[in-house]
């Protein structure tokens, strides 16, 4: 048994002058004050990597920073996916009883800590170096690839695509930390400029400063008693040319995996926080997970079925489409988001029944899948 | 033809490479000393026709690097070749998924790249 007992995130955006560790310190010391825990509670530390701060030891460097000496430590990589990754570990480091009470945390100022063309840079060599990047696509051209493909095989729109991002800023506008807060349409975003087609600047996540945490415990530390029920990850390809299919990508055969672990039915789940890199990340997943038919998502958007008054609520602080992107950090807003609404705090975006989450993220080009279920317990 | 002295786009030769495996029938795009499927340490190396189709498409609208800004607008594919690999490759602006096209070489950034016209 695990407990996520703790959460902790900053606003995303711009913080100017502050660094990786200045973020990473912010999240981590929320998520402890929200378990009720003090330093000398940590025995595990499980951290990202940042694009800012590249380093051969980060977890180690931000123990001696932060203050604590677990007995358990070191970073992990694996993109997109490394927040849900972190915590699958921590989930079964607890399991295994080689510690107890584990602090994951990410962070990176990511926009202000570089140049844009050098964020660019950085992240397109997620591509092969030798017959992907020195044909020049960047990050958004590769989702594009995948957009073009998804709309061919199942009439996906891009207008469809649109309604993925006026819902999560639906969403974002109703949370003060969120990067971006102004009201978009459908217009709005077919309107916006295009970066690599069909993709427009607004089906495109933003590169944010920001940092986020968790404390995973073996019992729960408080009254937050969110258990994650089991994981499981999927790693069908690194590159995008090297992809069998662009519409399994390998979020089913992880989703599958968590759920043998989890003994749940995904049929069941209650609330849903998906990755959303671009709105056709958000489409294809949802689809590929079952949460839709293939083809039927954006109709399901259109119906309030994944608001915050709909039948599934999914990613209900914006996402990374509007709450914003910051790295390993980026998609554990997601999983903060998912806590918030299990424990019932979650305000003004407080969703009726959040007893039952799936959580899926990925990392590269739907590269790297993990997987996980959570319940509330009494 | 098979020969692992072949050069390809990768290397500066106008040509698109792909290996196979004698042992397991397997066939792969990016070059290794080994089968990824089966393990094979003898995989042979194969110039291919340069027919393919289109599997997806992009134009990118802001370039990768500040090299590639005097290309912009540029396509980026995935082409399915006649030989039953899939690869990354510069295009015609205009081509849809499902067009037949054929490989060209053309200047782009320091180097020459694979430039796919419809046939």
């Amino acid at each position: 048994m695990s407990f996520i007992s703790g959460v902790g995130l900053t606003a995303f955006g711009k913080h100017e002058g502050r660094s990786t560790l200045d973020l990473m310190s912010e999240a981590a010391e929320s998520a402890l004050t929200d378990a009720g825990l003090k330093r000398r509670d940590i025995d595990g530390l499980l951290t990202g990597y940042s694009t800012t701060m590249p380093h051969l030891m980060l977890a180690t460097v931000f123990a001696e920073h932060f203050g604590v000496q677990p007995s358990y430590a070191h970073a992990i990589q694996v993109g997109g996916a490394t927040g849900l990754a972190m915590v699958m570990l921590a989930h079964e480091l607890v399991e295994a009883g080689v510690a107890k009470t584990i602090l994951v945390v990410a962070g990176e100022n990511r926009l202000t800590g570089q140049a844009r063309d050098s964020a660019m840079s950085t992240l397109a060599q997620v591509g092969h170096p030798d017959y992907e990047v020195p044909l020049g696509p960047t990050i958004p051209a590769y989702y594009g690839l995948l957009a073009s493909r998804y709309m061919h095989d199942y009439g996906l729109t891009q207008k469809d695509m649109a309604e993925f991002a006026v819902l999560m800023r639906n969403h974002a506008m109703l949370h003060p930390g969120a990067q971006f807060r102004d009201p978009i349409t459908v217009a709005d975003v077919m309107a916006s400029r295009e970066i690599s087609s069909p993709l427009k600047l607004l089906d495109c996540c933003p590169v944010s400063d920001g940092g986020a945490a968790f404390i995973i415990s073996r019992e729960p530390t408080g009254d937050h008693h969110v258990r994650i029920m089991g994981c499981g990850q999927a790693h069908l390809h690194q590159h995008v040319t090297a992809a069998r299919s662009l519409s399994d990508v390998g979020a089913a055969v992880a989703l599958s995996r968590a759920q043998a672990k989890a003994g749940v039915d995904p049929r069941s789940i209650k609330y849903a926080g998906i990755y959303d890199s671009f709105t056709i990340t958000l489409a294809i997943l949802i689809e590929e997970l079952g949460l839709a038919k293939r083809g039927e998502a954006a109709a399901r958007v259109r119906n309030g079925d994944f608001g915050i008054g709909g039948a599934l609520p999914i990613n209900t602080h914006g996402g990374l489409l509007s709450y914003g992107h910051c790295g390993c950090g980026g998609a554990m807003a997601h999983l903060v988001e998912t806590q918030l609404q299990m424990t019932g705090r979650a305000g003004p975006r407080q969703v009726r029944d959040a007893s039952l989450a799936l959580l899926h993220g990925d990392g590269g080009v739907m590269s790297s899948h993990v997987s996980m279920f959570l319940e509330r317990v009494r | 033809m098979s020969d692992t002295q072949l050069k390809g786009w990768t290397d500066g030769a106008d040509a698109i490479l792909y290996q196979s495996c004698a042992a397991c029938r397997h066939l792969w795009y990016f070059r290794r000393g080994f089968c990824p499927s089966c393990g094979d340490a003898s995989p042979q190396t194969h110039k291919a026709s340069g027919k393919g189709v289109v599997y997806a498409a992009t134009i990118l609208r802001r370039a990768a690097t500040p090299e590639a800004k005097a290309h912009v607008p540029y396509a980026i594919l995935l082409v399915d070749m006649a030989e039953g690999f899939r690869m990354m490759a510069h295009g015609d602006n205009n081509l849809r998924l499902g067009d037949h096209v054929v490989a060209e070489f053309r200047p782009f950034t320091s180097l020459r790249t694979p430039y796919f016209v419809k046939t």
